[in-house]
């Protein structure tokens, strides 16, 4: 039914008549949304221009690197034709790769810690204070610690040192979610396998950490996209390599740092590979995002 | 009665997996308070190590560091106002533009956009949020500089530069690179982050909220800034402060742009520096003593900042959510 | 979570394999002979395996980290003193020559049209002269059609050897600028409108990009991005133009094996084609090097670079150093080096 007939059975008398409404707030009301949509997609259009602009420079020229040789060449000497990337991006891999090895056991344990033990301890609420404080640390400053303990102590640069520094910005990342993450698991789940008689360790390892498996592996994805794109931190740890090495005790190529290198030098096919590398961080760092949404996006909604 | 009577006594197997698992938990307590213990120690160190190094300067120059315009390598005179003017007025840009874009973005994305626009520009938006962020640097620097310098400074200049007192803020040279430049690109850098948190936090508000408010007759407008915008403030807020926090550490883009000038100058036109790009170009090779300790002076100004500006974001949101009753 | 823990086992087991039996030295210092240095790094790699690692941080960060012993070797091209070498326990030698020229950015100014000489460019950069159409420009270069804007001045950012070549010059040649600005690797440049850039890339970057500006690179850099450089009036009075014949001109006259750690500044070189911001980059050794195995393959690949890699750097545009002194560096530096 319309509005006139509700309003004959309820017994309001000109139900259709917008009279009674005051016109003028009401345009009012209408204009400032008016404005306020129209704001709202003009800030959409300038903001998707500008993202639209970088994206499609990157695409276009990282694009023409993009080939075998890439994968299979390492980096070129200056002036020396063609190269890849082969040596940076295993190096990449690697510092990468060790750093989730060594910060998701670190990560999701303390993050266990502060969910299961974190309502009633002091050096829980710390924890938790200085790793939100870290989350937003400056990498660079990260690097430099790591080059104060670890390279002059040891009168080497490493990529051990790179990974130490990788982990550092990684670790509070995956502490965070995974604590949140555990901390979004229903309490009856936990109680009901108490009531069972359940050990504390049994619980938090094959109950709680289980319910909130996708979200922690959201967090390790979402941390590893972070590392995966860092130069600062490395710039004084890894260092660079000019060779292909998988000698982690020695200076380390890298595709950040060489995208670094390569992108203000005056050599072309330099400039070609920093693009091609730029694309290459790109796409692995969205392919673990979107990763890590759909793994996500199916638990929520089942 | 059986069943209870059998509770009576708990047999030595029951007895001895009941005492293992007594250990275990102790185990299991012991050993992840360690790891959360690890990572405190280890963040703790990074603080203190840097307090330690910064003393020196800290001892010879006093607390008039952090507001001495002193940055002399030859003559081993350092201050550090220079540098933090350069991260807080870059990241203040970053964030007067970068915030009311996102907002913008993420509202058409939830409110307006057609349905099948959603995912792929949903898609773009995360894109730009996993591009590194020396490409924002190089696509600034050999881009957008020159650009900026051609058509775009020269505009300002004219317009907002005639006004008097404010237009001290649009004067110099136009070299295209200088702080305000660095502030668009990092800018451009943080408003992806900022959208897709603002976008996700948006999505979350439950339809029956929103409806409720679009069945008493609210403007889509209305129902954002009233409905959507308080549910989500907590949200809205931390990804502001993860976009300020990633802004004020930002090295690479910086560096590129920001022309490595030791100097400071009422005008956003000239060339500066931060504290980030001082690190990345200086820290290879100052050598141990006022040099070396300076910049670790500065590194510690930047993690003060960073705690300061999380510290008022926290009190901002208990502010908030004790005026709505939701905290005593 | 299975395969997870087999992919880092696998990961963790990569980074543990021993690389093959060739050394693996690191060098790290001054991007003014970085092309160099890196190719003939590749051209040892196909001669005998071994890698050579270098990384161009700057001359300061060079002198920094060998002094830091994180690296077998630094390059500098701002010479240590030699009291400090012996302070430290280091030896040095030249190991390559090349040339600082300045270079502009101005529309309609073609390479090597600018004439000017030291005092004027030393002016330039000092802020002194702080506008193209500045009288003292015109007057050097009449005929030359110059537009009038204000200079921007492109420096390093990094204590760079380049920067100490530059000043040196500047110095040598105005008063003015000796006595306001110095010389060094560091200096505090006073033009208003200083721009910094990192590494001679960085300062090649910035001068492409930004309209009416000038700075200094290495000459490999300002060829490559081919920049617009500035000709300039030498000690004889002559005009020259930067090429690989005008650096060896100027460095023709020094005689290293006199110099006691063989660090100077050859700047405003007599001669009647010499180059006047000509500079030799070097290399810093320890006597008593705590990895001697590395030592003795650094000693190795610069004795390789010496004798086979003449060509790769007269192609760059660099001057290798002649056979006398690299006989003398050879005598008298290469075996002061403790290797076994």
């Amino acid at each position: 039914m319309d509005a006139q007939q509700y309003g004959e059975e309820a017994g309001i008398e000109n139900m259709n008549n917008t009279s009674n409404i005051d016109k003028n707030i009401f345009a009012q009301r209408k204009r400032a949304n008016k404005i306020g949509l129209t704001l709202s997609m003009g800030a959409m259009l300038l903001g998707m221009v500008f993202l639209l602009w970088i994206l499609s420079v990157l695409l276009f020229k990282g694009f023409s690197a993009i080939s075998l040789d890439l994968f299979t060449h390492s980096t070129p000497a200056p002036g020396s034709e063609g190269g890849g990337l082969a040596n940076a991006i295993v190096g990449s891999l690697l510092l990468v790769g060790t750093c989730t090895f060594f910060s998701t056991p670190i990560g999701v344990l303390a993050g266990l810690y502060l969910s299961e033990y974190g309502d009633r301890s002091r050096v829980a609420a710390i924890t938790r204070f200085v790793t939100d404080i870290m989350l937003s640390a400056p990498s660079i400053v990260i690097g430099l610690f790591v080059y104060a303990f670890i390279v002059a102590q040891a009168r080497h640069f490493s990529g051990w040192a790179g990974t130490v520094a990788l982990a550092l910005i990684a670790i509070p990342v995956v502490v965070r979610t995974t604590e949140n993450m555990l901390r979004l698991v229903p309490g009856s789940l936990r109680e009901a396998a108490y009531a069972l008689g359940t050990p504390k360790w049994k619980v938090a390892f094959k109950v709680t950490l289980r319910a909130a498996q996708s979200g922690v592996m959201t967090g390790i994805l979402l941390a590893l996209a972070r590392v995966s794109g860092e130069t600062a931190p490395l710039l004084f740890t890894a260092l660079n390599n000019q060779f292909f090495s998988t000698n982690m005790n020695a200076p380390m190529a890298n595709l950040p740092v060489v995208i670094f290198q390569f992108a203000m030098s005056p050599y072309d096919n330099w400039v070609e590979l920093a693009w091609g590398g730029a694309l290459l961080i790109t796409f692995a760092v969205l392919g673990l995002n979107i990763l890590a949404r759909v793994v996500f996006r199916e638990k929520v909604q089942g | 009665m059986d069943i209870l009577q059998s509770h009576s006594a708990p047999t030595p197997q029951a007895l001895r997996i009941a005492k293992l698992q007594r250990v275990q938990d102790f185990l299991f307590h012991g050993i992840t308070q360690f790891f959360a213990l690890s990572v405190l120690i280890a963040l703790m160190g990074i603080l203190i190590s840097l307090i330690i190094n910064a003393w020196p300067a800290l001892n010879t120059f006093g607390p008039g560091f952090f507001i001495s315009q002193e940055w002399d390598v030859v003559k081993g005179e350092f201050g550090g106002l220079i540098a933090i003017y350069g991260t807080v007025v870059t990241s203040v840009i970053a964030l007067l533009i970068a915030v009311p874009l996102s907002f913008g973005i993420a509202v058409f994305l939830t409110e307006l956009c057609p349905g099948p626009l959603r995912r792929p520009l949903g898609t773009a938006v995360e894109l730009l949020a996993a591009v590194p962020s020396i490409i924002y640097g190089m696509f600034g620097l050999f881009i957008f500089a020159p650009l900026f310098a051609e058509y775009i400074q020269p505009v300002l200049a004219s317009t907002l530069g005639q006004v008097p007192g404010f237009g001290i803020l649009f004067s110099g040279a136009f070299n295209g690179i200088g702080i305000l430049c660095a502030g668009l690109i990092l800018a451009m850098m943080i408003l992806p982050f900022i959208a897709s948190v603002m976008r996700d936090v948006f999505e979350i508000v439950p339809p029956v909220l929103k409806e409720s408010a679009y069945g008493i007759g609210c403007t889509t407008w209305e129902v954002v800034k009233n409905v959507v915008l308080p549910y989500t403030k907590a949200g809205v807020i931390g990804g502001v402060m993860l976009g300020l926090g990633r802004a004020l550490g930002e090295t690479m883009a910086v560096t590129f742009v920001i022309g490595n000038a030791h100097r400071l100058s009422p005008s956003l036109f000239s060339p500066g520096t931060s504290i980030a790009s001082t690190l990345a170009n200086e820290f290879g090779e100052a050598e141990a003593g006022n040099h070396l300790s300076s910049l670790f002076a500065l590194g510690l100004a930047l993690f003060i900042i960073t705690f300061i500006v999380l510290a008022f974001a926290k009190w901002m949101l208990n502010n908030m959510e004790k005026k709505q009753g939701l905290k005593t | 979570m299975n395969s997870f823990l087999k992919k880092a086992l696998f990961i963790s087991a990569i980074s543990f394999t021993p690389v093959a039996f060739a050394a693996d030295m690191t060098g790290a210092g001054a991007t003014f002979p970085y092309p160099i240095y890196a190719k003939w790094a590749e051209a040892y790699k196909a001669k005998t395996g071994s890698n050579l690692n270098y990384q161009s941080i700057g001359s300061s960060g060079g002198i920094k980290q060998i002094k830091a012993k994180t690296v077998d070797f630094g390059a500098t091209d701002n010479p240590v003193k030699f009291e400090e070498l012996e302070k430290d326990g280091m030896v040095q030698f030249p190991a390559i020559i090349g040339g600082v020229v300045p270079v502009m950015n101005v529309d309609g100014v073609k390479p090597g049209e600018l004439k000017l000489d030291g005092p004027t460019l030393a002016d330039i950069f000092q802020g002194v002269i702080s506008d193209w159409g500045d009288k003292r420009i015109a007057l050097m270069n009449p005929g030359v059609k110059i537009p009038s804007g204000p200079i921007t001045v492109v420096t390093r950012a990094d204590g760079s050897g380049t920067t100490a070549i530059f000043t040196d010059y500047l110095a040598k040649t105005s008063t003015l600028f000796k006595d306001a600005v110095g010389s060094g690797a560091n200096v505090k440049w006073p033009a208003a409108s200083t721009v910094g850039g990192k590494g001679n890339e960085g300062v090649a970057a910035n001068v492409t990009r930004v309209k009416n500006s000038v700075g200094y690179v290495e000459y490999a850099y300002a060829k490559k991005n081919k920049m617009t450089f500035i000709s300039l009036k030498n000690k004889d009075g002559n005009y020259v133009s930067p090429d690989d014949l005008t650096f060896s001109a100027a460095a023709a006259g020094t005689d290293w094996s006199k110099i006691p750690g063989m660090g100077t500044f050859i700047t405003n070189a007599s001669g009647a084609k010499s180059w006047p911001i000509t500079g030799a980059s070097f290399i810093l050794l320890y006597k008593n090097p705590e990895n001697k195995a590395n030592a003795a393959e650094v000693i190795k690949f610069f004795d390789f670079a010496f004798k086979d890699g003449k060509k790769m750097a007269e192609e760059l545009d660099y001057v290798p150093m002649p056979d006398v002194t690299t006989e003398f560096i050879r005598k008298n530096v290469f075996a002061k080096v403790v290797t076994k």
